[in-house]
């Protein structure tokens, strides 16, 4: 029987984990990740799970434990935020180069200086070219979901990369929802076991990603762009047919929402694109016609489907909780560079808000809405990028 | 890799090799410096063997050590932990 329980995105990430039967977990506590790796402990110590939980002294070291067991052939999960993402960073490389399934949770935090615990996506988007894939949660129970479809995206034979499944801090991470647990055998039917197709083996030694010379290496680089470009293919099937079978579906790689007419579409990520909604009827109470859509996952970036959109919006207006300093938020540089070679391509206005935890309501992206309305009717953005809510 | 492949589709997802004898070609050939055995001080420890980065040095059947030249990159690592100082490096010659 599938079961309704209330509980954190972080306690949620652990059944999930568990529920994916991982094999391997290593683990390095950091605020506010910790607790998932809290509860994946309970339920090994407690016989829930039938789990190898390696406790190592750095998140280095936790990422480079889940690539020597996802090479073993086993499925290997770990979670982290922030700092610890930022020391893993040389692994990451390794692990997608090496083209292992493995999936890692990033609770998204701020990164310091100055010092913070809260949300912003500044740590997951700064691996944004590390060869993994990342997905974006807007609730609880998308989290779960999400985990469980990353490692059947992952350990496709036409994919073989690694993926984040990235939620925000506190604001999902410690945060109480109901969240639907399927049946184990209805999961086990959706996620076979993994089978690698390279097996570390001391009876059968192999070395595996040593190194190439320039007449090999750049082909090994195209082979994980086309493994991300199947990845936007398989992304939404994967999706519908989870969809079919428990009940929950995203949109693939974009969560839609009144977009159909909408003059002016909200790009968000993450839990802003439930504020996004909410503000997205209260707009059209007004007789302001506007969509939202989510970005659910920004690598591979949905290129195509913002494309699809801007064929009858006239204006975009992406919400990054990100900076990329000396230039704008990600999520405004990779729309405005998908849409560029559009014949008649919409205005696009970013916009920077919720940097370092700053509450963003469904109030602040109404006041987003109509300084972007106000620009749509102009014709002209008067202001590149736009700081919402900073201090005067 | 082998470079028999011609094409990208014959290749792995992953550069794969088995362990085989210097696939890097003849490292002996890196080497400025060259390590000889007096067999007279040798004590059979085989320390040398056990240290060698370069599974470089073969144990014989009297425990002493044989050194092949063509893989050999002359570290020094087996002169340096020599007990009895029983391994010299030589600069080679040409």
């Amino acid at each position: 029987m599938a079961q309704m329980i209330i509980d954190t995105a972080n306690h949620i990430t652990g059944y999930a984990a568990r529920a994916a039967r991982v094999k391997v977990v290593a683990a390095y506590p950091i605020t506010p990740q910790t607790t998932i790796v809290e509860k994946i402990a309970e339920f090994a110590e407690s016989g829930k799970m039938d789990v190898e939980y390696i406790r190592v002294e750095s998140e280095h070291s936790a990422m480079v434990a889940c690539i020597g067991a996802a090479a073993a052939g086993a499925r290997a999960f770990t979670a982290t935020s922030a700092h610890g993402l930022a020391l893993m960073h040389e692994a990451l490389h390794w692990a997608s180069g090496s083209r292992l399934p493995i999936v890692m949770a990033v609770v998204n935090r701020a990164m310091g200086a100055p010092w913070s615990i809260w949300s912003d996506f500044s740590d997951s988007l700064s691996q944004r070219d590390t060869g993994w894939m990342q997905f974006y949660c807007a609730d609880n129970q998308e989290v779960f979901d999400t985990v469980i479809q990353a490692y059947r995206l992952c350990e496709d034979g036409q994919v073989f990369l690694p993926a984040m499944v990235c939620l925000e801090g506190f604001i999902l991470s410690h945060t109480y929802m109901p969240v639907k647990i399927p049946d184990q055998d209805k999961i086990d039917g959706f996620l076979p076991s993994y089978k690698s197709g390279w097996i570390l083996d001391v009876n059968r030694p192999v070395s595996h990603a040593n190194l190439v010379s320039p007449e090999w290496y750049m082909e090994f680089r195209y082979m994980i762009q086309s493994a991300m470009e199947n990845a936007k293919r398989i992304i939404p099937e994967i999706d519908r047919e989870y969809g079919k079978i428990f009940g929950f579906e995203y949109g693939g790689l974009i969560e839609k929402y009144k977009c159909e007419d909408a003059d002016l579409i909200l790009l968000t990520m993450g839990t802003m694109g439930s504020d996004a909604k909410i503000a997205v009827d209260q707009l059209r109470k007004e007789g302001l016609k506007v969509g939202s859509a989510r970005v659910r996952v920004f690598r591979p970036f949905p290129v195509e489907q913002i494309r699809k959109l801007s064929e009858q919006a006239q204006m975009l207006a992406t919400i990054d909780r990100h900076i990329s300093f000396g230039m704008e938020g990600f999520l405004a540089t990779e729309t405005k560079a998908s849409i560029f070679s559009l014949k008649d391509p919409p205005l696009v206005a970013g916009f920077i808000a919720g940097l370092g935890g700053r509450d963003v309501t469904s109030k602040t992206i109404e006041e987003i809405a109509k300084k972007s309305i106000k620009w749509m009717r102009l014709g002209r953005v008067e202001k590149e990028t736009e700081w919402i809510d900073l201090r005067e | 890799m082998s470079s028999s492949l011609k094409s990208r589709k014959e290749m792995p997802l992953t550069p794969l090799s088995s362990p085989s004898v210097g696939s890097m070609g003849k490292t002996g050939s890196w080497r400025t410096f060259r390590p000889e055995v007096d067999n007279s001080k040798c004590t059979r420890c085989t320390i040398c063997w056990i240290y060698c980065p370069d599974a470089a040095i073969t144990r014989q059947d009297d425990d002493s050590p044989k050194i092949d030249y063509d893989y050999c990159k002359g570290c020094g690592i087996c002169a340096n932990e020599c007990p009895v100082k029983a391994i010299t490096m030589e600069r080679e010659e040409g």
